[in-house]
């Protein structure tokens, strides 16, 4: 065995490229953004919107939506010693993980900060994708070192992937021809004959809602898109652009990284990383698998209870706190945190927001200072804020199985 | 199954000496060495019939307080010579003696400068030799002890005096070479003083970082004024380590090499051997390297990965190769009447750092700068009646030679053999017999990754607080009731048994 592992260097990793490149669903996406409003995503071309990011949002919670998730840095960790390295990596218990699930996971810095989070996919005994928003290769190949039996590479650029998400998403997916796809669990894996080859369905998604995701080569992207639109037109399909989403993550309770937490690897001032317990994750973080990194730190945050708090709030009014700062009183005396990502739930009929509040103040009284524009006056109210402790949106059809109406 | 207090992986001389002291508190200890003889890089071993050398040649950094207190004298340690001279050679010219009370055919100026040089140099040994023998500190955790040592370490250099305590900040990390060109003009002199400063590390005279800090280790023990050569070379030392501590009620067995830690619910509890037996017990100890006890003996999935990634980096590979010859009478070197002492074949820091620059890359020099020894001329122990051994670390050997080291042992031998024989032109007359240990044979021989005298480099980021990491530098690990006891750990290499001393105390506080 060898005692000494020799790590690939910055410039042999697969980089996330300079200049924007089309996603597999290119030829297909900017016929539909008329208005040609793209962001940058791991080098990719991702819509901002298509037409209206308010009809996008509507129909991940009314009928279905689409949203090309290509630009995901995704990585295959296969052989013998994958499962041990990834279980070690990783918060959730990987050994306990079946061969066909996907499971939500952090990870973390031997000080308990979190570095990213994404989904764990395992394929087969010996063989994980690992899909995150940020590339994630360096961490993995530092991860393996002392695991000799495994392999890593970046798949991102050979799998297609699209997010289904809304109340019909099933129904389409049957009308394409999945048959069987309603009995899939959520957080499980399915596999269909398709195109040239055969296309991986998981019941998973970012928007709280039935959903799911398609994963595909990408030489199959442009079939499976026609194949949705042609048959989505009577199930409400619509692209789903960036801000769509958005809205519909926040309502899910999903935080966004580089939104409502830095990557521990990014950040530079102590106190501006955040551990898992910060974020309100506690619940995927497996003190009973035994090691894993960043244990002991975590143990004994946790232990302390002395950490802030990521709280999902209920602001009075309907101006959405965005930036605001949150106070202990009314008065903004005390200054005890700020919210992350806010916004004016239209399917709630709420004003929603994430805040990050210190340890010692998130149970007593919160305050938002808002700022905001009457015909570009600006304008200012101090608005009490309510604990929400469940997503502020998680319909019952989300777990069902069969969902309703398939 | 048996339980024990503690149980030592590997008996080279750190895992006997902590052996030693553990089992004389009282403790129920075995010692499990892989190979057939206890001793590791400092046994004497036979290397051909009737001839006798140890790897590892001194012991000047031997405390008396290690021999006094686990009773080496009774157990046979003596020593053969005390204080033997080193000599700096150049062909062609006449050989300059050092001794602790000076210098003997030097210049005026190089002999008055080095009462200078010693005694700042002695005054920093003395300034830090206590903190050698010392759990080091742990940075920002609080502990009282730990203030206390870093507390008393900040007031022994104040304590040094305003221009001397400037003096060593300056000088800390000084290249060698910048070191002894500030008080010396004898190329040979300047060289064979540089050499203790870099010698098993992939340093040279030019490169800074560790220089003054590995003369202050060297200097730090109570043999420290001239070459110290137990009787039966080193292995007279891990002879009597061992007798010593099976007298205190230690175990000790050989051909028992330890497969794997055994780990129950995240702490170690025992070893598995090879062949499948296990033993448990409260304490592991590992005297191996760092990247062996955590790679290969607990294994990656029990550590977290930035500190696995800091094990990862440590330079462990070695760069000295070791020579022994069977010689059938003393050979002559120029211009000595007996090759009594250190024999330092280093002309001028030019040939030690050219023959660094080549094996940089991957290959050797033609000439191979290299300190010799003749301990049989004062330890008629080591060979037959008349006949001699020669041992001799020559410098720079890399242990990633270009082309494997099976392709390349003869040549480096015969460079070896020829940078010799400008010294002693007789010399292959008399050889009967050879030895070449490359770092690739010292890893195989004697379980050293990467074939390190230090099983990690001796340098300013790899000392005290960060030997070998943070998060392992007080001989505890991460992983509870893991230890480590080895050269890997505080203070390093040198043949002292300060980190098996120095660990057992830490698990002795450890309850």
């Amino acid at each position: 065995m060898p005692l000494s592992s020799t790590l690939l260097t910055a410039d042999a990793i697969a980089h996330v490229h300079d200049g924007i490149l089309p996603s597999p669903f290119h030829s297909r996406t900017s016929q539909l953004n008329i208005n040609q409003v793209w962001v940058e995503w791991n080098g990719y071309a991702s819509a901002s919107y298509y037409s209206d990011a308010h009809l996008e949002y509507f129909s991940t919670r009314n009928t279905c939506g689409v949203f090309d998730v290509s630009p995901m840095r995704k990585y295959r960790v296969k052989g013998p010693h994958a499962e041990a390295m990834l279980n070690r990596m990783v918060t959730r218990d990987v050994i306990g993980q079946a061969v066909d699930t996907v499971a939500y996971n952090v990870w973390c810095t031997d000080a308990g900060k979190l570095i990213d989070d994404g989904t764990l996919f395992r394929i087969a005994q010996d063989e994980f994708w690992v899909c995150c928003a940020d590339p994630a290769f360096d961490w993995l190949q530092l991860s393996s070192v002392g695991f000799d039996e495994l392999d890593i590479s970046d798949i991102s650029e050979d799998i297609a992937a699209l997010a289904l998400q809304g109340p019909t998403s099933c129904a389409l997916l049957k009308a394409m021809g999945f048959s069987g796809v309603e009995t899939l669990e959520p957080f499980g894996i399915a596999r269909f004959p398709f195109g040239a080859g055969e296309i991986m369905v998981s019941r998973t998604g970012y928007t709280g809602d039935l959903g799911y995701e398609l994963w595909l080569n990408t030489g199959d992207a442009e079939l499976l898109w026609d194949e949705l639109f042609s048959k989505g037109l009577v199930y409400g399909i619509q692209p789903l652009g960036d801000e769509s989403l958005d809205m519909a993550r926040l309502e899910a309770g999903f935080l966004a990284p580089d939104v409502d937490f830095h990557g521990s690897l990014h950040t530079v001032e102590l106190g501006h990383d955040h551990s898992p317990f910060e974020l309100g994750l506690g619940w995927i973080v497996n003190f009973k698998k035994g090691h894993f990194s960043g244990r002991k730190a975590l143990l004994a945050q946790k232990e302390s209870g002395n950490y802030r708090r990521m709280l999902k709030l209920d602001i009075e009014g309907n101006k959405p706190a965005e930036n605001s700062i949150l106070y202990a009183d009314k008065a903004c005396k005390k200054e005890i945190g700020y919210v992350t990502s806010a916004m004016w739930s239209p399917v709630v009929k709420a004003n929603i927001a994430y805040g990050l509040v210190e340890a010692k103040y998130f149970q007593g009284p919160i305050w938002a200072e808002v700022y905001y524009q009457k015909e570009l006056r600006w304008c200012r109210k101090v608005a009490a804020c309510t604990r929400v402790t469940k997503p502020f949106w998680a319909p019952a059809r989300a777990k069902q199985t069969p969902p309703p109406d398939c | 199954m048996s339980n024990y207090d503690a149980i030592i992986i590997g008996g080279g001389h750190n895992g006997l000496a902590c052996a030693a002291y553990l089992a004389k508190a009282g403790r129920k200890v075995i010692v499990l060495e892989a190979g057939e003889q206890l001793g590791g890089l400092a046994a004497t071993r036979e290397f051909a019939p009737g001839f006798r050398a140890s790897v590892a040649q001194t012991v000047p950094q031997l405390t008396r307080a290690l021999v006094q207190e686990l009773e080496l004298e009774k157990h046979g340690f003596v020593l053969a010579a005390e204080s033997l001279p080193t000599l700096a050679l150049a062909p062609g010219e006449q050989a300059i003696t050092i001794t602790d009370a000076g210098l003997l055919n030097a210049s005026a100026a190089d002999t008055a400068a080095f009462t200078e040089y010693q005694r700042l140099l002695k005054k920093f040994s003395d300034a830090i030799n206590a903190f050698w023998h010392k759990r080091p500190p742990a940075i920002a955790d609080g502990d009282k002890g730990d203030l206390f040592t870093l507390g008393q370490f900040g007031w022994n250099l104040r304590r040094l005096g305003k221009d001397d305590m400037r003096e060593m900040m300056r000088m800390i990390a000084l290249p060698a070479q910048d070191l002894v060109d500030e008080y010396f003009e004898n190329p040979a002199l300047k060289a064979a003083l540089s050499w203790d400063a870099n010698v098993g590390s992939k340093l040279a005279p030019r490169s800074p970082n560790n220089a003054v800090l590995a003369l202050l280790l060297r200097m730090s023990g109570d043999l420290t004024g001239g070459l110290p050569l137990p009787r039966g070379g080193t292995g007279g030392l891990t002879d009597a380590l061992a007798s010593a501590a099976r007298s205190y009620g230690a175990e000790i067995r050989s051909n028992a090499e330890v497969e794997s830690v055994l780990v129950e619910d995240m702490a170690a509890v025992g070893v598995t051997l090879q062949g499948g037996e296990q033993l448990r017990g409260a304490k592991i100890v590992s005297n191996a390297d760092p990247k062996t006890s955590f790679f290969k003996l607990l294994g990656a999935q029990h550590l977290d990965v930035q500190f696995t990634h800091r094990i990862n980096r440590l330079r462990n590979e070695g760069y000295v190769a070791k020579l022994h010859l069977a010689l059938d009478g003393v050979p002559e070197f120029n211009g000595l009447t007996r090759p009594e002492g250190r024999l330092m074949l280093t002309p001028s820091l030019k040939h030690i750092e050219n023959a660094f620059d080549e094996a940089k890359y991957g290959g050797y020099a033609a000439e191979l700068p290299m300190e010799v020894v003749i301990p049989s001329l004062v330890d008629d122990s080591l060979a037959p009646a008349g006949k001699h051994v020669l041992s001799a670390n020559v410098q720079y050997a890399p242990y990633a030679v270009k082309g494997g080291w099976d392709a390349h042992r003869d040549q480096f031998l015969a460079n070896t053999i020829a940078t010799l024989k400008q010294y002693a032109p007789d010399i292959e007359g008399h050889i009967v017999a050879s030895e070449l240990l490359t770092p690739a044979d010292l890893e195989k021989q004697f379980r050293v990754a990467g074939g390190h005298w230090h099983h990690a480099e001796f340098a300013l980021d790899n000392w005290w607080m960060n030997r070998p990491t943070y998060g392992a530098s007080q001989y505890k690990t991460p992983v509870s009731g893991f230890y480590l006891c080895g050269a890997g750990a505080h203070p390093g290499g040198g043949i002292m048994g300060a980190c098996g001393a120095n660990a057992a105390r830490a698990i002795l506080e450890d309850r």
